[in-house]
């Protein structure tokens, strides 16, 4: 460490990291802020999303993983059983005491010798799970680590939340830099204890604070995280080619994104919110694999998240020349927003448990 | 509560983890370390591509106990392109209509929730039409073994 830029607040590792392979999953279903609007207002106007994705009957967030997981690992072109770590983060875990990473673990093939503890952050956990794995590979404890962000976001029916909150991630293999397809170059993270969303034990639906998500929570946090990687690296927002933040909504990332400098170009490739909602957990890790389906060799990425309670995770990454036989392997993540079943707000109540069965 | 038989074919069930004969080269699922073509003893794991073709199925609209909140499901036999016929629920069938000879794919899914909301979750295997271009391979894990 004494090495390691002492004057610095950015976190690198002495050994080189990157990401080896990288998985989306978005479910099939979709449902328009039309349906939502009609039933609460009647007037199909006023959604902030054209439409969400809604994990189906038999999906969760131990089945999305493990897609996504399975995605990466064919990209990443190494064995499970090379893993060192299987770490989900998430908000919506299937049991509350019961790990997902272990069954996650099992199902893509993974030996018996990892680690598999589950993340909480809310919807920064994915992220979380990242930094973590990255400092695994990055002190030789493993050759590679898989960190997942993934979702089955709850909304409360009627909530201002239940127009986006909805399910997907993404899950990524970090490993050394010799293979990486995109170099992990430094992460910084920024968190303060601020009240801004929660949900208490044995609630359903989470709790906010209504405006004070906006300025103290999501802008103070992402554009602290990313104005210090700027600053630290002594770099602006045009030496990036791409940008991509946590995306609760369609305006917030474009306008903490404007405040840092950059511009729609730059975000919008990795702006899924108004065609998925907001995957929570997964959101700006689904966003950057929509970015790497398109990225060439030299690209410079900005990915912030941002997860309340609060904190934001900023990584700066480096597309190499790698990214363009690999990312082949596996489906894109435009083929999963292809991929798509529009259901009315009937099937999307049953499909997220909202119809009491007695 | 059967959580030993569930956690007994945790590797079968969640990645169409088969066996392989050394002496013929039949592919076996599930694993029952006999042969079934030759007789011989067959114990080597195999990974199961996960790809295969709809042999034949039905729809389920009286469910047994357990699975009626996902009735009605269609349930098919579908014939592995390794060779085995397996019997699973199909998912994710979107607009597109059931019919034998269709190429579905694996997939791991929640099966049931054991026991009134205190029991635990059961996944297992379920099948899905294929839905991407061809190069993709979502399906499995890697050569076991």
């Amino acid at each position: 460490m004494e090495k390691n830029q002492p004057a610095s607040k950015l976190l690198r590792t002495d050994r080189k990291t990157g990401i080896v392979g990288y998985g989306a999953y978005i479910p099939r279903y979709r449902l328009p802020g039309s349906e939502v609007a009609m039933l609460w207002t009647g007037s199909p106007k006023g959604s902030p999303v054209k439409e969400k994705a809604v994990a189906g009957l038999d999906e969760d967030v131990i089945t999305m993983s493990i897609e996504a997981a399975r995605n990466a690992l064919v990209r990443a072109n190494i064995d499970a059983s090379e893993l060192r770590a299987v770490w989900v983060g998430s908000e919506s875990h299937p049991y509350a005491v019961k790990p997902s990473g272990t069954l996650v673990a099992e199902a893509i093939g993974a030996s018996n010798d990892i680690q598999a503890g589950d993340w909480e952050f809310a919807c920064k956990a994915g992220t979380e799970a990242m930094v973590a794995a990255i400092a695994l590979v990055g002190s030789g404890m493993g050759r590679y680590a898989l960190a997942i962000g993934m979702d089955t976001a709850q909304g409360k029916p009627g909530d201002a939340l239940e127009y986006t909150a909805s399910s997907g991630g993404a899950a990524f293999v970090i490993g050394p830099r010799e293979e990486a397809i995109v170099n992990i170059e430094a992460t910084y993270s920024f968190v303060s204890d601020t009240p801004d969303f929660w949900r208490r034990p044995e609630q359903k639906y989470p709790e906010h604070g209504q405006r004070f998500t906006g300025d103290p929570a999501y802008f103070k946090h992402v554009e602290s995280a990313g104005r210090v990687m700027l600053e630290e690296l002594g770099m602006k927002a045009s030496d990036f080619t791409y940008a991509v933040f946590h995306q609760p909504n369609p305006r917030f990332p474009l306008k903490a994104g404007k405040d840092l400098g950059f511009t729609e170009e730059q975000i919008k490739p990795g702006l899924l919110v108004p065609v998925i909602g907001n995957t929570y957990a997964g959101a700006s890790m689904v966003g950057l694999t929509a970015i790497l389906d398109i990225a060439k060799p030299g690209d410079r990425i900005l990915q912030v998240s941002y997860g309340s309670g609060a904190g934001s995770d900023a990584f700066y990454l480096e597309v190499t020349e790698k990214i363009a036989e690999r990312r082949e392997l596996a489906p894109s993540t435009a083929d999963y927003l292809a991929r798509r079943t529009e259901i009315n707000y009937a099937t999307y109540a049953r499909f997220r448990g909202k119809i009491d069965m007695g | 509560m059967e959580n030993p038989r569930y956690w007994r074919l945790k590797k079968q069930r969640y990645s169409l983890l088969g066996e392989v004969c050394p002496h013929c080269d039949s592919k076996i699922f599930p694993p029952r370390d006999i042969c079934p073509e030759c007789g011989g003893e067959a114990k080597t794991d195999f990974a199961f591509s996960g790809k295969g073709k709809v042999y034949s199925y039905t729809v389920m609209r009286d469910a047994p106990a357990g699975y009626e909140q996902n009735a009605p499901y269609t349930v098919a036999i579908v014939a592995l392109d390794e060779g085995p016929m397996v019997t699973a629920q199909l998912t994710d069938l979107g607009e597109e209509p059931v019919r034998i000879g269709m190429p579905v794919e694996m997939v791991t899914r929640k099966l049931r929730e054991d026991g009134e909301k205190k029991g635990i979750l059961v996944y297992g295997y379920k099948f899905r039409p294929i839905c991407f271009h061809e190069n993709s391979q979502p399906a499995s894990q890697g050569q076991a073994g």
